[in-house]
């Protein structure tokens, strides 16, 4: 038993890890050290593996615990406990002390009665083996053979006195799923202890699955989310936590996304450690593009995973190879891993931890999950949804480049949403989409977006070749995109036109280049016109000068002639005056 | 509180079938200390042919009360004649302790 101290200074709850994957972390370290915890679920959900699991750490620890079953007698627990690799046989003969309190329902009750004796030999055990954790398994069904509310409440505050005179981190275990009238009833459980873990077991599509979350921890802070629960061959595992902050580094690195065009669009390729997602229908070359980035990093010699889901990778390989993207040479050295599996029989939940183990033997830098759709398929929305999102997380913070793929277009909400929900959280969203113009199916490629990138906002024709994908540039002719043969022919009556254009345009210069020459030829008529003009005037004015001359010369000849001139000389003058 | 075992044999008589009990208690917890008290009662009215009862306090022997699967107390257990039953509580139901002790055709 600890000390209290004053309350003056923050005193930190001291806490014990359970050792549980995942739980220490949701717990911010532990179950509360020397105080009482609840575990409350419904049937099948986990509670007994969980506690078990919890004594079973601490023994291997060297710190020894009792197990106190209510509901199910030691030899059930055992042969449960045998199908984990706990060795839990052997710790049972010496770290582990198993008290069948396995009450008959049978059982004649003429009175009042109370725990003391079973009380008395916990601590008579505790004493021996130097017990640090205790468990009360099913203590719900302690208190229905007790069949009655005040002797419930006064056993169970007896249990606590107990455990707080012993110095145990004590786990109780009740069948309740918080909802139904019990949990009015043992609502009292709830308040006595320190912390209360709800453990939740529903069946989604067809899918058991399984969750847990902290709904109080006295005097600590935690994780309130539900998180999912897994069952693995170690026990059960609190699905990846996540972290509180994101704790990534942003990389200021370009890969290639695959080609050059497409590297282009992205303003260089796309950052070293990010994620992009693929979205599009059936057929658009989704797999193509991530093969593609794929190939590129098998190329730079970088460890790449390629996850296929409801797709063999052989098929895949091949089909790759149809468009130029060789993956065989890079799975034959090594480099490339491709991991297929079905998704119909398997929870998102163990997918993900499938793959973060793959993760871990496999050590990737690059890696593809093709499409990251499937895993909605595998049980419940809301699970599938955070198992994507935590799946891009766990990938992101091991710095590992993620392309993913997201069926879209298809009339089915599951994807639709989980692809709203990875949308989000990709650094850069494809999405590709077929236009049907002209008799024909065209693929063309949008960037929605990319952080931290100036891209381009233009929607281009993904050709697939023998050499692989490339893009082309579309035409958008009145609103509407050209890809494909209507492309091209919108090429051709474009070159026709600017030949036409051309041509007009020499017609017209001509035509221009004529009437020029025609009204420069109009100008010089009319010069020589007014030149002759000038000429003609000048003229007409010394004749006229010289006639008026000679008409004067004429009357003086005349006068000459008629009075005393001499004649000769008059009819001289008039005779060279009409010679002119 | 330390309790040892009671023998208590009516002489005389003939002894057809003597009754053996044993009564685990938790010291002196009040139902307890009523358990041996009604207990007492009954077999004195009931049990005129003769009893032993055997009275093991968990507290001072708690390896005794894991050894017999004994949790809570007070717990009652006909040991003979058989078949063996068990009844707990303060014993304040007589019926019930009777019916559980086979003891029902001796009450009247």
């Amino acid at each position: 038993m600890g000390v209290i101290k004053s309350a003056s200074a923050p005193h930190p709850l001291p806490k014990v890890p359970t050792g549980v994957a995942g739980f220490d972390q949701m717990s911010h370290g532990g179950l509360p050290r020397h105080r009482t915890s609840l575990l409350i679920g419904g049937p099948g959900a986990g509670k007994t593996v969980f506690a078990l699991q919890c004594i079973v750490n601490a023994a291997r620890g060297g710190r020894a615990g009792i197990f106190v079953g209510f509901e199910e007698s030691t030899r059930q627990l055992m042969a449960n406990g045998a199908t984990f690799d706990w060795g839990l046989a052997r710790l049972a003969r010496k770290e582990i002390f198993f008290l069948d309190a396995h009450l008959s329902p049978t059982l004649v009750k003429a009175g009042d009665f109370d725990l003391a004796a079973m009380l008395a030999i916990l601590a008579a055990k505790k004493k021996e083996i130097g017990a640090e954790w205790i468990v009360f398994d099913g203590i719900d069904v302690l208190l229905a053979v007790l069949q009655d509310p005040a002797a419930e409440m006064r056993e169970v505050y007896r249990i606590r006195d107990w455990l707080s005179e012993n110095g145990l981190t004590a786990i109780l275990t009740a069948k309740l799923d918080g909802r139904t009238a019990e949990a009015g009833r043992y609502g009292f459980l709830q308040f006595m202890v320190d912390c209360v873990v709800r453990f939740e077991r529903r069946q989604e599509a067809r899918i058991a699955v399984q969750g847990i979350q902290i709904t109080k921890y006295r005097g600590s802070g935690y994780a309130a989310a539900e998180y999912p629960l897994t069952f693995g061959p170690s026990g059960v595992a609190v699905g990846a936590v996540d972290a509180m902050e994101l704790r990534h580094k942003a990389s200021n690195e370009r890969i290639t996304a695959g080609f050059e065009r497409l590297d282009a669009m992205l303003g260089g390729g796309v950052f070293r450690g990010s994620s992009t997602l693929i979205t599009g229908a059936p057929g658009t070359s989704k797999t193509t593009l991530s093969g593609k980035f794929a190939e590129a990093a098998c190329r730079r010699g970088e460890r790449t995973l390629f996850v296929s889901y409801d797709e063999a990778a052989d098929q895949i390989v091949r089909n790759l190879a149809s468009v130029g993207i060789q993956l065989e040479g890079h799975v034959k050295s090594g480099l490339l891993r491709m991991y297929s599996a079905r998704t119909e029989s398997i929870s998102a939940e163990e997918q993900l931890s499938r793959l973060n183990s793959l993760m871990r033997e496999h050590r990737p830098q690059c890696m593809v999950i093709d499409p990251l759709t499937a895993i909605a398929k595998a049980g419940a929305l809301d699970t599938a949804r955070t198992v994507a999102s935590r799946l891009i997380y766990l990938v992101k913070d091991a710095g590992i480049s993620l392309f993913v793929t997201a069926l879209s277009g298809v009339d089915d909400p599951l994807s639709e949403s989980t692809e709203v929900q990875i949308s989000t959280i990709a650094d850069t969203w494809i999405h590709l989409s077929y236009l049907v113009l002209g008799g024909e199916r065209n693929r063309a490629l949008t960037i929605v977006k990319s952080r931290g990138t100036a891209h381009s906002n233009q929607v281009r024709e993904l050709v697939l070749s023998h050499s692989g994908p490339t893009l082309s540039d579309v035409y958008s002719a009145g609103g509407e995109v050209l890809m494909g043969t209507l492309r091209w022919e919108k090429e051709a009556e474009e070159n026709a036109r600017q030949l036409r254009q051309r041509a007009e345009f020499e017609q017209k210069r001509r035509e221009l280049q004529s009437a020029e020459a025609r009204t420069r030829a109009g100008i010089a008529e009319l010069q020589a016109d007014l030149e002759r003009q000038r000429a003609e005037l000048v003229r007409y004015t010394e004749e006229r000068e010289l006639h008026n001359a000679s008409s004067g010369k004429r009357q003086s000849d005349l006068r000459k002639r008629r009075s005393a001139d001499p004649a000769s000389l008059a009819s001289r003058k008039s005779g060279n005056g009409a010679a002119k | 509180m330390s309790q040892r075992p009671r023998k208590r044999k009516l002489p005389a008589a003939a002894v057809t079938t003597e009754v053996l009990l044993r009564l685990y208690v938790a010291g002196a917890a009040p139902n307890s200390v009523l358990a041996i008290a009604n207990l007492e009662a009954i077999c004195r009215e009931h049990l005129k042919d003769g009893y032993q009862l055997e009275v093991v306090d968990v507290l001072e022997h708690p390896r005794r009360a894991m050894a017999d699967g004994v949790l809570v107390t007070p717990s009652l257990s006909k040991l003979s004649p058989g078949p063996a039953s068990n009844v707990v509580g303060n014993l304040s139901d007589k019926a019930k302790v009777l019916l559980a002790l086979g003891m029902r055709g001796k009450a009247r």
